[in-house]
């Protein structure tokens, strides 16, 4: 892929571990990231065997990555990194076919290699979807080299041995979906049901999490056991306030008040700031991003559900502990409008109250 | 006294044990709840567990209100006539009647009080609604509690629900009709004192010892 200019002539045949040792990496760090992509799954360890094997003696699948209505984000989140590491390295050796950001082609030769390989590997082939796709109006939108997203998304992902959505946006519609939708966009799973797919959903993915994937198809064939919404167990199965290195704190009752006041130096917890994490379902608190260097939270922001459906519409606003009421303005919260129904309540009984000292307040003569 | 009046059993036990542990339960939730929403208490250190306790709290109260639930609902079949559903759900014209008669009274379109030995026939409905609350606050807060319990049971009292909405819309629901309920309890108690003072009948004891004092009026 593009940091490597030789990588293109080592893909074709070998094995991942052939191409690590070309590139530099020992045994032992092989054996390393075996071991941590094999917790990273949730797999015991006694499998990381099964995953050495597997990186020995697989050939490197063939991968397309697509891009429609998206920020490059989730591209950006797996190529940046100040050194690369050997789980982006196994990345770049994925004989990665097509990906509009980083390939040397471009125009009609690009999109060629694009059909090539759904002509000539299909069934056998990954693809990595990034970005929303608008269905609106035909699907005009969004179009690559005269061709619709949704009519790209149909043949690639239709044929591919399997679907990677990679990013909210190609889970879920993301924030291109968000109300209003002006565009009608949708993920791929609403896409396209029924496709072998995996839901990768975050702003921006995690890249170990997308790694770890990968290897997992590469390992046992098969893509891991995922929940209702397609999200891989291991990645979003757990709760982010569970594992928050915040939660004390939450317990405690000791929370930030005010950006920059002595909770938020003290690294209390932010609910009160309006973090999503008790909604929130991912493994960001275990495995960070950036190499383990941090994550929202840790960094003194609280987390907004990035991975979760609708997240612009439901959780918003983000800096609020109770979404805001829809359909009673921008400025109505919850407490608002609850205040008001009892204050309505209150002036109802005091309106009953004088109105019957006015009316006589007489009481009912027995012999009525 | 032109009548003799009658003292009456009204309320069976189950009906005013259950009365009094919700009355107890909304103002453990509130208390609680308030604070689990918004917290209005802050730890001076660390080794302090005030979240942790509010939140303790809140489920054991949880737990408490879904068995008075349960069996306030269930003396709805096997209770007094009082007690029964029947009076919850106007089917009855007689019941709509009486439906007109009470609210007419309470906004001083008509001068006769909604005289009835159990509930008025707008009481009735009212409960019925409040109940139904009850249900969706049953319902939503162990869908908020399955997020971290998650088994067979908690999906079927309320895990079920985040199927059908999202968790932060379900909080803010569940927020909400506790004002909505909050609302209600001004409503009823002052309703409760107010039919008291103008049909004399005992009601605000009534839901003590379970005796009201009826003038005959009632059967009528």
């Amino acid at each position: 892929m593009g940091r490597s200019s030789n990588s293109k002539q080592s893909q074709s045949d070998g094995t991942i571990y052939e191409s690590l040792v070309n590139k530099g990496f020992s045994r032992r760090d092989f054996l390393k990231f075996c071991t941590s992509i094999t917790a990273t799954l949730a797999l015991p360890v006694s499998l990381t065997s099964k995953v050495a094997e597997a990186l020995e003696t697989s050939q490197k699948p063939i991968l397309v990555w697509l891009e429609f209505q998206d920020c490059a984000g989730d591209t950006e989140s797996t190529l940046r990194a100040t050194a690369p590491t050997i789980g982006e390295v196994v990345l770049d050796i994925l004989s990665i076919e097509y990906h509009e950001t980083i390939m040397a082609a471009a125009g009609h030769q690009a999109e060629k290699s694009l059909m090539d390989v759904v002509a000539n590997h299909p069934g056998k082939y990954l693809a990595v979807v990034e970005g929303a796709i608008p269905t609106k109006d035909g699907g005009v939108y969004c179009c690559i080299g005269g061709k619709s997203a949704v009519d790209i998304a149909k043949e690639v992902c239709g044929s591919a041995m399997a679907t990677i959505a990679n990013g909210s946006c190609a889970a879920y519609g993301g924030i291109a979906a968000a109300e209003p939708n002006p565009t009608g966009a949708v993920g791929v799973m609403d896409l396209l049901p029924g496709i072998p797919l995996i839901n990768m959903p975050g702003c921006p993915v995690n890249v170990d999490n997308l790694i770890a994937v990968v290897v997992h198809l590469l390992t046992f064939g098969t893509l891991p056991a995922t929940d209702k919404l397609l999200r891989p167990y291991f990645a979003y199965g757990k709760r982010i306030h569970d594992n928050c290195e915040r939660r004390g704190h939450f317990d405690a009752g000791q929370y930030v008040r005010q950006w920059g006041d002595e909770g938020h130096r003290q690294g209390w917890c932010l609910y009160e700031m309006g973090c999503k994490g008790p909604v929130a379902f991912q493994n960001c608190p275990s495995i960070k991003f950036n190499e383990g260097t941090s994550w929202p939270i840790q960094a003194g922001h609280g987390c907004i559900a990035c991975a979760a459906p609708r997240n612009w519409d439901d959780m918003a606003p983000i800096y609020a502990k109770v979404p805001s009421v829809a359909g009673f303005g921008i400025e109505a919260s919850a407490d608002k409008i609850g205040l008001g129904i009892a204050a309505a309540a209150g002036a109802a009984v005091v309106a009953h109250g004088i109105g019957r000292m006015v009316s006589g307040g007489k009481r009912p003569k027995d012999e009525d | 006294m032109a009548r003799e009046r009658l003292r009456t059993y009204a309320w069976e036990v189950p009906v005013r044990l259950t009365h009094w542990i919700f009355v107890l339960c909304m103002v453990s939730f509130t208390i609680t709840g308030f604070y689990i929403a918004d917290p209005y208490v802050h730890a001076v250190s660390s080794d302090q567990y005030i979240m942790g306790w509010m939140r303790y709290i809140h489920y054991i109260t949880g737990y408490v209100f879904l068995v008075a639930f349960l069996v306030r609902l269930y003396w709805a079949f096997v209770g007094n006539q009082y007690a029964s559903w029947r009076v919850w759900i106007p089917l009855t014209g007689r019941q709509w009647k009486d439906l007109w008669g009470a609210a007419s009274f309470y906004l001083f379109i008509s001068k006769k009080p909604p005289y009835s030995v159990g509930h008025t026939a707008l009481a009735g409905v009212t409960y019925f609604l409040v109940f139904l609350l009850f249900a969706f606050q049953i319902v939503s807060g162990f869908a908020l509690y399955s997020i971290t319990h998650q088994g067979t049971i908690w999906t079927l009292l309320g895990g079920w629900l985040t199927g059908v909405m999202s968790l932060a819309t379900i909080r803010m629901l569940h927020y909400l009709v506790m004002y909505v309920l909050l609302a209600f309890t001004v409503v009823h108690v002052y309703i409760g004192w107010y039919l008291d003072l103008k049909e004399r009948n005992g009601l605000m004891g009534s839901i003590f010892d379970g005796y009201k004092f009826v003038t005959g009026k009632e059967w009528e």
